[in-house]
């Protein structure tokens, strides 16, 4: 059934397709509305699940992973400052192999005080070991929700999903989305049911004093999920595809065959990318966009493979990593080490600056005019 | 190996035989925290008036409460709080490794 | 696809009309995009709000700059605020006002139609707001159907009894009254 829904209902819907049995969450704007919606698709009884009002997003994710780790599926959401309080627990969810799925609306972190995009608070988490993924469109963010479900609980993976969105870009912004009935999602996603919970009737002791004997073993174990991931990632969006009609990938192309100039991006400026990929090439201009999905795990065989024959690739970061360069940016050059094509790294839209088409159109220019030297910020007022 | 009954491991040789996290099943029956104990608590039967304050006390717990009660010296790690609770003085101590 | 910028004060509903206007396209099987201009909300402030409609998937994310069609649901904002601002040649102006369109003059932007309609009239008799501050937003979408045509006035009644909480029936009278009242 299709309805018009901002991001974050979007969102909340998608847990509640999932039919999670826990919701643990703690307002922040822009995430409200998903706390919202949830609290209110559990009174009306459309959902059988228990809402559990927190004090802060450290004791929200806290309850999680206890439901989690008795077996409930779980769900919670939040944004930036709420997300780097949680910081502690992200790294524990993702230890624990606990395959909660959490919506991250990317918002700025303060001071100045910000409520806008920036895709900083999730970056921040990258070594957590949890697998992020950022949408573009109010549809991804319901697919999302729901193939993350899967793709965590995935015996081989075991792994939490952040999924990401823009704050207001597509949190507060109304778009068309396709919903899918409650039965045909339930065949898609079977019930919870994990081999290691909390179970009284078969005791086991978790997270107990992990000596250097195994401590390490644990950690190439993680990473080994994370590998495993990049193969079951594909196989789930193509079972998605084959259910339910829509395409993703852990990256998505866009006239990138025979594109001369590369524009790398993520989230919603990766659709504002492609509209103005068609007006550079309606110019004559042979420009192509790579939206990124997967950040962790990094798909960097496939960026490379995809970017390795264009002149010049441009990648834009809406978040810096002070003292560096963007984060994509980084993670990009790293998969094309070898290559000789030039990267150039973007600076664009941080704190919920408005990114343009003509504004990406001006990378495609200083690509075109200057060496791959300095990290260039877009529209920075000097 | 060690193995529990459903033949999984309890004691871990490498990844491959690794749960995915830090969970463990039956380990204590193979790790017996005896070795960590200096001194031996004794209980003296004539004295014992099987109050069961040690039991209570035990934080282990390695004393069953038999009449009297019993020390499981696979576990207990001598910590000594059974001898400074007894208020029958029917608990002594003894050096290990005499 | 076309794009469509509000331009209101804060209590008037601009973000609103632009999330019914989007909703009355759905109705009509397009693809619709509505948001608002992320600020701090406060009454009386100048307001931004976007609605895009397209018969394909919309993929651009980026604020409005160069509108099909402008709605100012505040005459005072004339003058005030860059309104036109990148405004397509031939777009259209949509105001609330007492006055007529002819009285407006919008040199700077290339070959304008305006159209004008009193909403604020309109939502008073109909109970929506206050003297002070009517609330205009459905009584203007009427004029935006009937103006540019995207939807039919069908369309944003049965989008109102959607998305308007209150006084349902009352909104959908005020958009089909400036529907008919429209000037320009």
């Amino acid at each position: 059934m299709k309805r018009v829904l901002t991001g974050n209902y979007a969102a909340a819907y998608g847990a509640t397709a999932a039919k999670v049995n826990v919701v643990a969450a703690y307002p922040i704007t822009p995430q409200t509305t998903i706390v919202e919606i949830l609290s209110e698709i559990v009174a009306n009884g459309e959902l059988n699940a228990e809402f559990i009002k927190v004090e802060s997003e450290h004791s929200a994710l806290a309850a999680c992973i206890g439901a989690q780790s008795a077996g409930a599926r779980t769900y919670t959401a939040t944004s930036s400052q709420g997300l780097a309080l949680m910081h502690e627990l992200i790294h524990w969810t993702a230890r624990a192999r606990l395959p909660i799925v959490m919506t991250n609306v990317n918002r700025a972190l303060g001071p100045g005080w910000s409520i806008w995009a920036d895709a900083t608070d999730s970056v921040s988490q990258r070594d957590t070991g949890w697998m992020q993924v950022y949408c573009e469109n109010n549809q991804e963010v319901y697919d999302t929700t729901l193939m993350a479900y899967k793709i965590s609980e995935h015996a081989d993976i075991l792994l939490p999903t952040l999924v990401n969105l823009d704050a207001f870009f597509l949190s507060h912004t109304s778009q068309v989305v396709d919903m899918i009935d409650q039965d045909r999602v339930d065949a898609f996603l079977p019930t919870y049911a994990p081999e290691y919970k909390l179970d009284i009737d078969n005791p086991r002791s978790f997270g107990s004093l992990t000596s250097p004997d195994h401590y390490y073993e644990f950690s190439y174990k993680m990473h080994k999920a994370h590998e495993a991931a990049k193969q079951i990632i594909p196989e789930v969006h193509a079972q998605f595809a084959k259910e339910f009609g829509r395409e993703y990938g852990m990256t998505e192309s866009y006239r990138c065959d025979d594109a001369e100039y590369l524009l790398v991006t993520y989230g919603t400026i990766a659709g504002t990318t492609m509209d103005a990929v068609d007006r550079m090439r309606d110019k004559g201009i042979k420009a192509g966009a790579l939206k990124i999905r997967y950040f962790r795990p990094f798909p960097s065989e496939e960026v490379r493979s995809i970017l390795k024959n264009a002149i010049k690739v441009g990648v834009i970061d809406r978040m810096i990593s002070f003292g560096h360069e963007g984060a994509f940016f980084t993670e990009t050059k790293a998969a094309m080490y070898g290559e000789t094509v030039p990267l150039y790294g973007f600076i664009a839209g941080l704190g919920g600056r408005d990114v343009s088409i003509k504004d990406i159109e001006s990378m495609v220019d200083k690509m075109q005019a200057e060496d791959p030297s300095n990290l260039i910020w877009i529209g920075v007022k000097e | 190996m060690t193995k529990k009954d459903d033949q999984k491991p309890i004691v871990f040789e490498g990844a491959s035989d690794m749960p995915p996290m830090s969970a463990s099943q039956g380990s204590m029956s193979v790790n017996k925290t005896a070795s960590w104990r200096s001194i031996r608590p004794i209980i003296h039967e004539e004295k014992c008036k099987s109050c069961m304050i040690c039991w209570k006390f035990c934080p282990e717990p390695a004393i069953f409460p038999t009449s009297p009660p019993t020390i499981n010296y696979d576990y207990c790690k001598g910590c000594g709080i059974c001898i400074e609770e007894c208020p029958f003085d029917a608990i002594t101590s003894e050096k290990e490794g005499k | 696809m076309v794009e469509i910028r509000f331009h209101g004060r804060g209590g008037q509903g601009a973000v609103k009309a632009s999330d019914v206007l989007a909703m009355a396209a759905f109705l009509e099987g397009k693809q619709v995009q509505s948001f608002p201009f992320f600020g701090v909300e406060r009454r009386g402030a100048p307001v931004t709000a976007f609605t895009r409609i397209s018969d394909d998937q919309i993929r651009i994310h980026c604020y409005i700059y160069d509108p099909d069609v402008l709605v100012i649901l505040d005459p005072t904002l004339i003058g005030a605020v860059p309104l036109t601002d990148g405004l397509q040649p031939n777009g259209k102006i949509i105001i609330n006002t007492q006055r007529k369109p002819e009285e407006f003059d919008f040199s700077g932007t290339e070959n304008p139609s305006v159209y004008t309609v009193d909403c604020s009239s309109i939502a008073l008799k109909h109970g929506l707001g206050s003297e002070a501050a009517p609330i205009v937003n459905t009584a203007i979408l009427g004029a935006v159907a009937k103006a540019t045509g995207l939807v039919g006035i069908d369309s944003i009644a049965e989008s109102i009894m959607e998305k308007i909480p209150v006084k349902q029936e009352k909104n959908a009278e005020a958009a089909r009254e400036s529907f008919a009242q429209l000037m320009g």
